[in-house]
């Protein structure tokens, strides 16, 4: 049992193969999007595979700390990066085969034409408290 | 009203329940409804068989709901068609538990959470903490699971190994939230070991309480990881390292050896020096061998080439290590240690900072790259 995220990008990913633009598609596109995705979580819940989801705002700023008595240097939005994401989910499976094959099935979110939109997403397993034996 | 000693009886309960053929889910109804039934009623007086008491209440529950349910008249006649049950061993009950628990359809992450639920007698929020995943999530794995194995008729013993699996991942988990599973682990293991006399469930208690008994000394007061040969030796449990010593022991004494006890034996040989230097590492190289010869693992054999450049010199080691698949886990930290005693530092520096970018826990991470900050401290920039 290891817990991996699964990453959505905005932009960063490379290019999926149904590459239309959100704005472009009908409304009815994006409502099946979303419920797929839904779906797809509601899913894992019942599998007892779900652990967390959220959506991400577009916009964000980067913050650092600029000295003694100075207010954090905000640089941003950052409309200009190369990476965004646009949310996340975190799911706790049986192996990073299950990782990888749920993750295909996110990709698979209808878009516009109501083909799946191929997205690709990044799965990263969790670091995990260290197991009770390893000598 | 003692929440330890009914958590200690369910489990039990259950047992009789599903031995009298109640099916699993409607037997574990049965009993959380026996359960609540004695919070309010024992405050008055505790009865005499608390555990009579239960399965009384628990059995008649579940004859009421199979009544009540038309679509359960299967069960009913089943039920009607079973002998009035005879005095039977409680222990043979709980291992059935076990089996049911452990059964090979339910995936192991399924498995282990049915077992500390029904075996274990914990609550789901429990499980779910220590698991650190949504109590819904954990709620609906268990119903999953419970719903597998009602399809499951148990006429015959389960299989042993997978039991022992099953406790040994949970043994692995670790501590979160209110319950340590490791402990917990140990004590489901000894009630197995204390139901069916097998070496191996043995050897699985005997590794569990020489592990354990090394835990304090394991990680140091900021959270980060102790290596064994410099671990504070007065800080072991010695308690526990005499009796895994014992039971080992009486195991490997009937000379039906399998992975855990040999697994038992490589730690016995450990806590057993009085320091690190003493270690007797051609007796562990020999039972890594008997190991390997019994799981055929890799991983056995990439713990084979750490032993090996303790017997007979990192050379010896870096020449075992390079029979072995660079991508196993630890394949690199291994590496780097061998590679640094061989006095070659600079590419131990470089591999012990590869193995952290690969480390699956931030305590080892941190542990690897504090190895590669020291080796490049010394060697200068």
């Amino acid at each position: 049992m290891a817990k991996y995220l699964l990453l959505k990008h905005y932009r960063g990913a490379p290019a999926p193969v149904n590459n239309v633009p959100m704005d472009r598609w009908t409304p009815e596109e994006i409502s099946a999007h979303m419920q797929y995705m839904q779906d797809f979580a509601d899913r894992l819940e019942k599998s007892g595979e779900f652990v967390d989801g959220q959506a991400l705002a577009a916009e964000g700023a980067w913050v650092r700390y600029d000295g003694e008595g100075r207010p954090p240097v905000t640089d941003g939005p950052f409309a200009e990066t190369k990476d965004l994401i646009a949310g996340w989910m975190v799911i706790d499976v049986d192996s990073y085969e299950r990782a990888v094959e749920l993750a295909g099935e996110l990709s698979a979110a209808p878009g516009a034409g109501g083909k799946p939109i191929h997205e690709w997403l990044e799965v990263r397993p969790f670091l995990a408290a260290p197991p009770t034996v390893t000598e | 009203m003692d929440e330890a000693l009914l958590r200690g009886l369910a489990p039990g309960v259950l047992a009789v329940l599903v031995r009298r053929g109640a099916d699993f889910a409607a037997a574990e109804d049965a009993v959380q409804d026996a359960l609540v039934e004695a919070v309010r009623v024992w405050p008055a007086g505790t009865p005499r068989d608390p555990k009579g008491w239960l399965v009384t209440v628990a059995w008649r529950r579940f004859l009421d709901a199979a009544r009540s349910d038309a679509s359960r008249r299967r069960r009913e006649d089943l039920v009607d068609r079973e002998p009035a049950p005879g005095p039977a061993s409680p222990v043979d009950d709980t291992l059935r538990l076990y089996f049911l628990c452990a059964h090979p359809a339910l995936s192991p992450s399924s498995a282990v959470a049915l077992t500390l639920r029904a075996v274990g007698g914990l609550t789901t929020r429990q499980i779910a903490q220590a698991y650190l995943v949504p109590e819904a999530t954990m709620a609906q794995r268990i119903s999953r699971a419970k719903r597998t194995v009602s399809k499951v008729r148990l006429d015959r013993p389960g299989d042993v190994s997978t039991v022992l699996r099953v406790l040994y991942l949970v043994f692995n988990e670790g501590y979160s939230g209110d319950v340590d599973l490791a402990a917990e682990a140990v004590r489901l293991t000894r009630q197995l070991a204390a139901s069916i006399d097998h070496p191996e469930v043995a050897g699985l208690l005997a590794l569990m309480l020489l592990h354990h008994a090394r835990r304090a000394a394991r990680t140091a007061p900021d959270g980060s990881l102790v290596p064994l040969a410099e671990q504070d030796r007065a800080r072991w449990d010695t308690g526990a390292i005499a009796e895994g010593i014992a039971i080992l022991q009486a195991a490997l004494a009937r000379d039906r050896l399998g992975e855990f006890q040999a697994q038992a034996a490589i730690a016995a040989l450990h806590a057993d020096a009085p320091t690190a230097a003493e270690t007797d590492w051609v007796q562990i190289v020999e039972w890594y061998d008997e190991l390997a010869r019994l799981t055929g693992s890799p991983v056995v054999r990439l713990n084979r080439a750490v032993a090996v450049g303790e017997a007979d010199g990192p050379r010896a080691g870096l020449a075992a290590l390079a029979e072995l698949d660079a991508a196993l886990p630890r394949h690199t930290a291994v590496a780097a240690y061998l590679h640094e005693r061989d006095g070659d530092l600079a590419t131990a520096a470089r591999l012990y900072a590869e193995a952290a970018r690969k480390a699956s826990s931030p305590a080892e991470r941190d542990h690897l790259t504090r190895q590669a900050a020291r080796i490049n401290a010394r060697q200068g920039p």
